[in-house]
This record gives structure tokens, sequence and C-alpha cells, in this order.
């Protein structure tokens, strides 16, 4: 216990030196921008501004990275809510609720919950980093293939709950999701598949390109058509409070708790954990209220929960690279790549051997969460009054900055025209019920779903009982088949229900 | 900062249109603006760090700013056809590698270029040794232990890999053929997740590149039988070479080297070559080189020539290999 405080009062004498404080604040700021622009991911961001960091000191480079790194998860919020595009896979779900929150002129509370969850599961996940750190490695190692594959179906089933509608259509949006994300090169063989000879599909569609299609530019194409002009300009005329009542913030509280407890443990999972902590968070919520109805239609805890999940999952992320050296996504493979350039290579002992650049970030990401949330709460008030934009002026920007985003990628002029190809899905997938959620959730989950399947039985030489004889397999497998029941129960109750309304008139 | 990085970008690409109207500069001017070195590795990779340490020195010497563009996927060959079809006018420029410039050959039989018909050589710039790796408790002592344990055990042993067409893949097909040994691959998405599961005991070994294994060696996470260069590694003395430990046979070292459109002007590619060299001289870039336990090739090694003979020889070794191994 010593040691820890000594070690952080290493990390904050690191972390608040000017100069460290100056490149987190510049990184927060760099996050929330790239979180706020539709489109334009982490990974590039980053990428991009890797060789910037070259000439600064390896722990200011770090946490500036780190900075756009969580900073983008505060942003990523803002776009779902305002005009239902998810920038990340974390934000998806905050769409859902977030965006009828600001059809009905909540925007300003939906947006200051998010800000005040990331906040509290920002906190709350680096003290776990700092306090439990090292132990938590285990978990990260006792991760195999086999885990991984049940974690994936679970989060399948996650995508099932999260659907307000029909079960059905929901299977069918993630079995579509599923398929879409099969495009691409065969992991083991290299072989092409569902490619059509295209060769800027040999690595499969982005996240990006789908999302901006299904949820962007559907939800434009939608709001051009005659009949949503009058639903646009209803959000314009009523918008209410800037910032949530004193029942949104006790309705919020105990969403906020969960989500971070429930971000916290997934965030340490290298590869896949985090993107479905946010779905978890969501799933959970609507599991545990007493009106699930509620759920997909505004409700506060619906962004609460799974805002709060994927912060506490950003921050978590970073205990495999901080005590192992191994990087658990690209973005961290990129701060890999930083710290190689400085000729520092992270591995198992980084801990002891460059104590004050592991403190230092983690005193930093205490600050920059606080910076954040002092960056954000005024900036609500700008981006709902980004709102009372004409549309006419409003949705030619959003197109134009999705489509410099999607390019920005790859640099493929192919993923514009692919967004394109996705917004007329989506806008037919719309008019249809079924909802994009559940299908982009199948297209990110797919291809960890699937390598880790074939990992697991190639280990194993093809026997499939390895995921229920391997106790934590079997354990979240239970959970899936008992949130599965849960989930088709209630819809087998209600198609009697309708029976019966029907018959009645 | 985004948008100014953004309009950035917007600007070189209008000032690269702008250019590519006049006519083309001549080759005694060269280089009268912005290179750019496509690197078609994600950036922080080892490609992209050697990439990025020599051309940061090579810009000094042309008087012109190299910008890296990484362009992912498909192995990497994605990123080298397109630098395959640039206008070779010394302005488009390639850091490929073993994988890109040799082992594709093999693996990709519709690929869309051709490493020595479509590309002028212009410098090697460093190369990286291959270990053999294994989990930290498996059972062999040594090199020879290993070789007579992974004799003996079949197909019962896992074999981690970085994907179809990634150096620890290539690398461990060689040691595979050399050893007559057919143990079942598992393919990973990047090196990363294949260290996690040796590092996790889920896999029982792999063949690597010394710059992602040299931390875990140390920290004793991980094992390491041997290290595939004719001489030891200064950042890790003590990790014998195949050849001391009795498997002379497998030699592998992962390179990586810098390219040019086949047409452009040899006065460029002289240029170009005499700026890698002047780069590969400077005790910094050495340094930093050294430090990422890379070997840096000798003065007769780095002329177009050597380079061009030694992506033939590549070609020649690693076809046999991957062709017999049909992806395993």
């Amino acid at each position: 216990m010593l040691d820890l405080f000594s070690n952080l009062a290493l990390g904050f004498q690191v972390a608040a030196s000017p100069v460290n404080l100056g490149l987190c604040l510049i990184g927060a700021l760099v996050g929330t921008l790239v979180g706020v622009l539709p489109g334009i991911g982490t990974i590039a961001t980053v990428a991009m501004l890797l060789p910037i960091t070259f000439g600064l000191p390896p722990v200011g480079a770090l946490i500036m990275l780190a900075g756009i790194y969580y900073g983008a998860q505060y942003g990523g919020s803002t776009t779902s809510i305002l005009v239902n595009i998810p920038g990340e896979a974390g934000s998806v779900v905050t769409a859902l609720d977030g965006f009828q929150m600001a059809k009905q002129g909540r925007a300003g509370p939906a947006l200051a919950i998010a800000a005040i969850g990331s906040f509290f599961a920002g906190c709350a996940a680096t003290v776990l980093i700092a306090v439990l750190g090292a132990p938590l490695t285990k978990l990260a190692l006792a991760f195999g293939p086999a885990e991984y594959f049940s974690l994936m179906v679970l989060g399948l089933i996650f995508a099932v709950v999260l659907a307000k509608g029909s079960v059905l259509k929901a299977i069918a949006m993630i079995v579509f999701g599923l398929l879409l994300s099969m495009v691409g090169s065969d992991i083991e063989t290299g072989a092409s598949r569902m490619t059509f000879g295209i060769p800027e599909l040999a690595d499969g569609l982005g996240f990006a390109t789908v999302a901006m299609g299904v949820f962007g530019f559907a939800e434009i194409i939608r709001n051009l058509d005659t009949g949503a002009e009058s639903d646009r300009q209803l959000v314009q005329q009523k918008i209410t409070g800037l910032m949530p009542t004193r029942k949104d913030l006790r309705d919020s509280a105990p969403a906020i708790a969960r989500g971070t407890v429930l971000g916290s443990i997934l965030g340490i999972l290298p590869g896949g954990g985090a993107v479905i902590a946010s779905f978890a968070a969501y799933t959970l919520e609507k599991k545990i209220s007493r009106d699930p109805k509620r759920f997909g239609r505004g409700a506060i805890e619906g962004v609460a929960a799974p805002e709060s999940a994927n912060n506490a999952a950003a921050q978590t992320s970073f205990i495999p690279l901080l005590t192992l050296g191994i990087p658990p996504n690209a973005v961290m493979a990129l701060m890999v790549g930083a710290m190689t350039i400085h000729g520092i290579v992270p591995g198992p002992q980084v801990m002891q051997k460059q104590p004050e650049l592991v403190w230092g970030m983690i005193a930093s990401m205490w600050i920059g969460n606080l910076m954040l949330l002092i960056i954000n709460l005024p900036l609500v008030g700008i981006w709902v009054r980004l709102l009372r934009v004409p549309y006419r002026l409003l949705f030619p920007a959003i197109v134009v900055f999705c489509a410099i985003g999607i390019y920005s990628v790859n640099n493929a002029p192919m993923d514009v025209v692919l967004a394109g190809v996705f917004g007329l899905v989506g806008y037919w997938l719309v008019k249809h019920d079924f909802e994009p959620a559940p299908l982009l959730l199948g297209m990110v989950l797919g291809p960890l779903m699937e390598e880790n399947l074939r990992r697991a039985l190639l280990i194993s030489r093809g026997d499939a009982t390895v995921f229920v004889t391997r106790p934590l397999s079997a354990t979240l497998l239970a959970i899936a088949a008992g949130l599965l029941i849960l989930a088709v129960l209630p819809s087998l109750r209600r198609k009697r229900d309708e029976v019966f309304v029907e018959s009645e008139s | 900062m985004n948008l100014f990085v953004r309009l950035l970008r917007l600007g070189r690409f209008t000032l690269a249109a702008g250019a590519a109207l006049l006519t083309p500069a001549l080759a005694a001017d060269y280089p009268t603006r912005t290179i750019t070195m496509i690197v078609p590795f994600a950036a922080g990779g080892p490609t992209d760090v050697i990439a990025r340490i020599v051309a940061q020195h090579m810009s000094t010497t042309l008087g012109q700013a190299i910008v890296i563009e990484n362009v992912v996927g498909a192995g990497g060959t994605t990123a080298t056809t397109r630098a395959a079809r640039a206008t070779p006018d010394g302005y488009t420029l390639i850091t490929g590698h073993m994988g890109t410039h040799a082992a594709a050959v093999p693996l990709y039989p519709k690929l869309a270029y051709h490493p020595t018909k479509d590309f002028e050589p212009v410098s090697l710039l460093a190369g990286t040794p291959i270990l053999i790796l294994a989990r930290s408790d498996f059972p062999a002592k040594d090199l020879r232990e290993f070789v007579t344990y992974v004799k003996a055990s079949g197909d019962k042993l896992n074999q981690a890999h970085a994907g179809v067409g990634s150096v620890s893949h290539v690398s461990c097909q060689l040691l595979k053929s050399v050893l007559d040994i057919k143990p079942t691959g598992v393919p990973f998405n990047g090196t990363g997740p294949a260290m996690n599961a040796l590092v996790g005991k889920q896999v029982d070994f792999m063949c690597d590149q010394i710059v992602n294994a040299v931390p875990q060696i140390n920290g004793g996470t991980i094992k390491a039988y041997a290290i595939a260069t004719p001489d030891r590694n200064a950042s890790q003395p003590d990790l014998p070479t195949t050849t001391e430990g009795g498997l002379p046979a497998f030699k592998a070292q992962a390179w990586n080297a810098i390219f040019a459109p086949k047409g452009t002007p040899a006065p460029i590619v002289a240029t170009l070559n005499a700026a890698a060299v002047k780069a590969l001289d400077d005790p910094g870039v050495r340094k930093r080189l050294l430090d990422l336990g890379s070997v840096i090739p000798e003065p007769a090694e780095r002329t177009p020539e050597a380079l061009g003979k030694l992506v033939e020889a590549e070609i020649a070794k690693w076809t046999p290999v991957l062709r017999d191994a049909a992806a395993n």
C-alpha cells in the first residue's frame, strides 16, 4: 500500500509538470474533436499524429496519445446523440436512446450525463489500474480462444436483447452483420471470401464505412423524406434544459456505477472486450429496469450506462499494455510503436524499469478525465445550438465530414462509395423496421468470433466440447443461454397479447 | 488539430496534382518537392519504425521532406500494388520487406505486381533476426532438446503465428520444412495477440522477430532457444545462434528495403541510394536501429544491384517452402 502511494506520488510529479499537463490537454482536446467529427477514428488520428510525437519526450508523447484515445470516447457520444451517427463501435448503443432523447428536446441532459458518466467511470477505472493492474493481468492471460468465442456468443445475445422490436428481425440483422463480417481474407488460408475480385474488399468492410452508411447516411435520407421534415423542426423548437434534472441524476447514478464495473472488467480482455462493454452495460440496464419498454425511446440510463462502460473499458484496456507490454488493440499497438521509436520496448518489466513512464501515464489519466469533464460540459450548450442550424445546411456538412472521415481510414475512395451503398441499404432497413445496431454488433464481433472458434477447435483438434469443459467458457455460455431465454420469453408472451388484441378489435 | 492535419494533407494533394500537370521534373534537379514513402504496414510496426528512422535522415540529405504514408492491407500487397503503379519519377517510394517483395510471390497467385519486374531496387535498410520461441514451461532445455522434443511430438504441438504471409508464419514454415515436422499452425491477428497466447501458454512455440520477443524473454514470460542469424545479436548476447545449437539449416532474417517503381531514372535511384547509405552510416541512425535488434547491412549489401540479387535469392528461397506447406 505504501508502495502504491509513493508510486502515485511519483506519477503525479511526472504528470503535473507544465509540459505534460499541456500535452495531456492537447490530447484531450484532439480526442474530443476526433470523437465529435463523424467517421474520423482514433486509429487514423493516432497514426497521423504519431510522427509529431517523435520530437517529444516519451512520457509526454504517451500521455498525449492516451489522451486522444480516451478523449475520443467522450466525444464519440456527441454525434451519436445529436445526429444518430456513432463514430466508434463503443458509441453505437448510445445512439439508441441518446438520439431519441435529442428528438424529445433533451439533447442537453443526454450529452451532460454522457460526460458525467464517462468522468466517473474514467476516475474509478484509473484507481483500478493503479491498485489491481498487475493481478488483473492474469485474467487477460486466462482468456484463451475458447473463452473468447464464448464471450462473443454472449455479446451476440446482448444484441438480441437490446433490440426494441421483433426478436426475429434482430436475429436476422445479427446474421446479416455476421455475413458482412466474413467479407475479406480468410484468416487461416488467406483466401478471398465474397470479394468478387475487387481488391478493395480483400481486407473486408470497415466498421466506419458500414456505420456511417446504415446510421448516418440512412438517417439523412430518411430526414430528407418529406414526412420527416416536420419531425426535424419539432426537435429545434422544443429544446428544454441543458443540464440533467435531479431526477435524471438519480436515475442515472446506479446505471453509471454498474456500467463502470462491467466496463472495467471487460476492458481488460485484449481484443473485443472493450467493444462488448457498452453493449453489455446497455443490456444489463434494460434487463433489470422495472420498465424495459422505455429503452430505445429515450431512457437516460440507456445513455449513462454504455457511456460509463466504454470509458471505463478504454482505461482498463491499458492494463495489458502497462503490465505485459502486449497491445490489446490497434490504438495500443500504435502506442507501442511510439515507445519503440523512443527506444523503449514495452514488456513485462516496463513497470519496474520505467516507473515514471507507467505511473506518469496513470496519473495523467486522472488529470485528463478531469480536463475532459471541464471541456465537455460547457460544450453541451454549443452542440445543442448546432441542432438549430437549418437542416438544409447541416446535412451537407455531415455528409462531407463523413466522406472525409471514411476516406481517411484507408485513403481508399472505394470506401466512400461503399458507405453510400450502405446508406441505401440502411434506408431500406429503417423503412422496414429493422434496427441497424444488432447488424453493427454482428459485424464487429463476427471476425473475433470466427477467428477464436477456429483457433479453439484447432488447438482442441476439432473437439467441440472444449467450450463447455473449460470452466470460464462454460460460465459465459450459461449466461448467454439464460439471457436468450429471458429475451425470447416476453416476445412469446407478447405474441399471445397481440392475438388477443386483434380478436378484440 | 485534426482539421489542421487534414488541411495540410489537402494542401499536399493539390500541390502534388499541380506539379503533375507541369513537365516532369528533371532528374538533375531531383528532388524539388516532397517525397512520399509508402509503408505497407501500420504505423508503429517494425517496418514503419525502420522506415521512419532512415527517412528522417534521408530527408535532411535530400533537402526535401519525406512523408510516410501507411497503407495497410492484404499482407502489404495492397500498398505494394499501389507503389508499383505510381509514376516512376522518384517522388513515390516504398519500404518493402521480405513479405511484400519475396514471400508474396508464392503466397498470392494473383499478385498484381512482381517484385523484380515492377520495381527498381534502391537500398537495403536493415535486417531483423528471427528467434525460435516457446512458452515459459516448455520442457526442452536448449535447441537440441527442442528439436528432439518437437520431432517426437508429431502433430501434438501448437505453433502460433501472426497470420498467413506474416514474418512469423513464413519463417516458421522454413523451420517446419527443415525439421520435417507438422505441428498445428494457429493463426492470430498480428504479433501482439500471438505473443499474448504464447505468454498465456495457450500455444507451444512460435518464430518471431527479435524486436517483439526481447522484452518478454528478459521478463521470463517466454523461452528463447536460438537466433536464426549467422552471428549472435548484441541485444540478446547469451542467445546462441541456430548454427551453434546444431541446426545450421534454419537461417531466416526479415529484411526491409527501399524500392522505386520500375522506370525511375537511374540518376534518381543513385541519388536516393546515396542518401540511404549516408543514413546507414550516421551514428545516431545506427544506434537506433541496433537498439531495435536490427542488423545493419554492410556497404557491399547496400547497392541497388545487391538488393536486386537479394530479392531474387529470397524469392527462390521461399517459393518451394511456401508452396509445399500449403499454408498450414
